[in-house]
């Protein structure tokens, strides 16, 4: 039960014990443990923000979404404005394309007729003098009944 | 061999199965006749072989450990470790103020190797002796913190540690003020002196002696339980009546030292830390 030379092999004994679990054990692992829980801390924080991260990107696709309907709409409208002012616009210019149709064919109308009163006046004179020439029985002068023919087929 | 000493010569063989068993393994400057240390160059052999096979254990577990750590997938050994050093380091990090990177692998030194070393407790008394005594060891004391040289070590090297850094933290000045002033104020110094030097001392001897104590007593506890086997041949008719009551009363004291062992090296430990913590915080607030 004394105290003896015992006491300072068990001295030796403890301090190259604690010496030794510092540097085997405690040391690295306390390192080890250190790192997983900055590991699994950071794993926590990168789940965390690529939570947040979705939830921003589904929103910018809500978005996006959203503006794309609104411009499709504002497509579609514009697009049958401008199938209506096209139709209207073909109208007019079938319209206008008719008028003018119909006016030139009155035009040619007019000139036909012209002509013929034209040709029928010359070949007025001709069956009145021919005409009154059976009447009277005789030649008729052309030329000294010119006036007269010609104030005939001015009439028609 | 409790059964042949007590059946052989009666209260005398009691007494000596109880020395024997009580009586360490002593080589150099050793009694020839009680074979107990005789001045302080004794060596007792059994201590410091059983302590340093179980330190070994620690150095073979934790270069193991500490070799093939896999944070990602713990295997259930290093588990097991890291729940133990989670735990020291708990307790350092409630107890001690300030940081300092030595505490906490001491700590778990001490709480490990003293767990180990009472832990030899729980070995049947008679197994180790009996086996010693067939390959003509004559005498064997199984726990080494049974022996006041294990415990007295332990502490003494945490006291140099308070002292040092009692030192280092406080100033040479600081510690001394500390034994001028302290407890009683500046008008009351002799006192101080003799008290804070008490206080101061009180420390080592206090750790070591507990623990000492507890593992001695429950050394000895476990002898007398065993002796009652021992009663056996005496007993005659009753031999059933006395071995039941020696297995009822060993495994009673079994669980019961299951507790004290592990209670006494986290006090040691929680203590060791407490002190050095003391030497850590400044004269102010000390």
């Amino acid at each position: 039960m004394n105290i003896t030379a015992t006491l300072i092999a068990q001295i030796i004994a403890f301090v190259l014990l604690i010496w030794f679990v510092n540097k085997v054990l405690w040391g690295p692992m306390s390192a080890m443990l250190a790192e997983r829980q900055k590991r699994i801390a950071d794993g926590l924080a990168a789940a965390e923000k690529g939570k947040s991260d979705l939830e921003l990107a589904e929103k910018r696709v809500q978005e996006q979404l959203q503006t794309a309907k609104i411009k499709a709409g504002e497509i579609v409208a514009q697009a049958e404005k401008r199938a209506g002012a096209m139709v209207e616009e073909a109208r007019v210019t079938a319209r206008v394309e008719g008028e003018r149709l119909v006016t030139a064919a009155q035009a040619e109308i007019e000139r036909e007729v012209n002509r013929a009163r034209e040709q029928l006046r010359g070949q007025v004179g001709a069956v009145a003098v021919a005409g009154a020439s059976r009447i009277l029985k005789r030649e008729i002068d052309a030329k000294s009944h010119n006036d007269v023919l010609n104030d005939v087929i001015a009439q028609i | 061999m409790s059964s042949e000493a007590a059946h052989d010569s009666g209260e005398k063989g009691t007494v000596e199965y109880i020395q024997h068993h009580l009586t360490n393994l002593c080589v150099g400057d050793c009694d020839p006749v009680t074979h107990q240390a005789a001045g302080f160059w004794a060596w007792h052999l059994d201590t410091i072989v059983i302590s340093y096979l179980l330190a070994a254990l620690i150095v073979i577990v934790g270069w193991r450990v500490g070799r093939s750590l896999n944070p990602n997938k713990p295997s259930g050994f290093q588990n097991f470790v890291e729940m133990v050093l989670d735990f020291v380091s708990n307790q350092v990090r409630d107890t001690f103020p300030g940081h300092n990177p030595l505490i906490a692998p001491l700590a778990l030194t001490i709480f490990v190797w003293v767990f180990l070393m009472n832990a030899m407790d729980l070995v049947p008394v008679d197994l180790l002796p009996a086996i010693g005594a067939a390959i003509g060891i004559p005498y064997l004391k199984v726990v080494p913190t049974a022996d006041l040289s294990t415990t007295l070590a332990m502490s003494l090297t945490v006291f140099v540690l308070v002292v040092y850094y009692s030192i280092k933290v406080k100033g040479p000045v600081g510690y001394l003020k500390m034994f001028l002033f302290h407890p009683f104020g500046k008008f009351f110094v002799p006192v101080n002196i003799v008290m804070t030097t008490i206080e101061e001392l009180a420390k080592p001897l206090s750790l070591a002696l507990r623990l000492f104590g507890n593992m001695f007593a429950g050394e000895l506890v476990f002898l007398l339980i065993a002796l009652i086997g021992g009663t056996l041949a005496l007993g005659g008719g009753l031999s059933f009546l006395w071995g039941g009551l020696q297995v009822a009363l060993d495994l009673g004291w079994l669980i019961f030292h299951l507790l004290v062992i592990t209670l006494q090296a986290f006090i040691f430990m929680v203590l060791s830390i407490v002190y050095l913590g003391m030497a850590h915080t400044t004269a102010d607030d000390h």
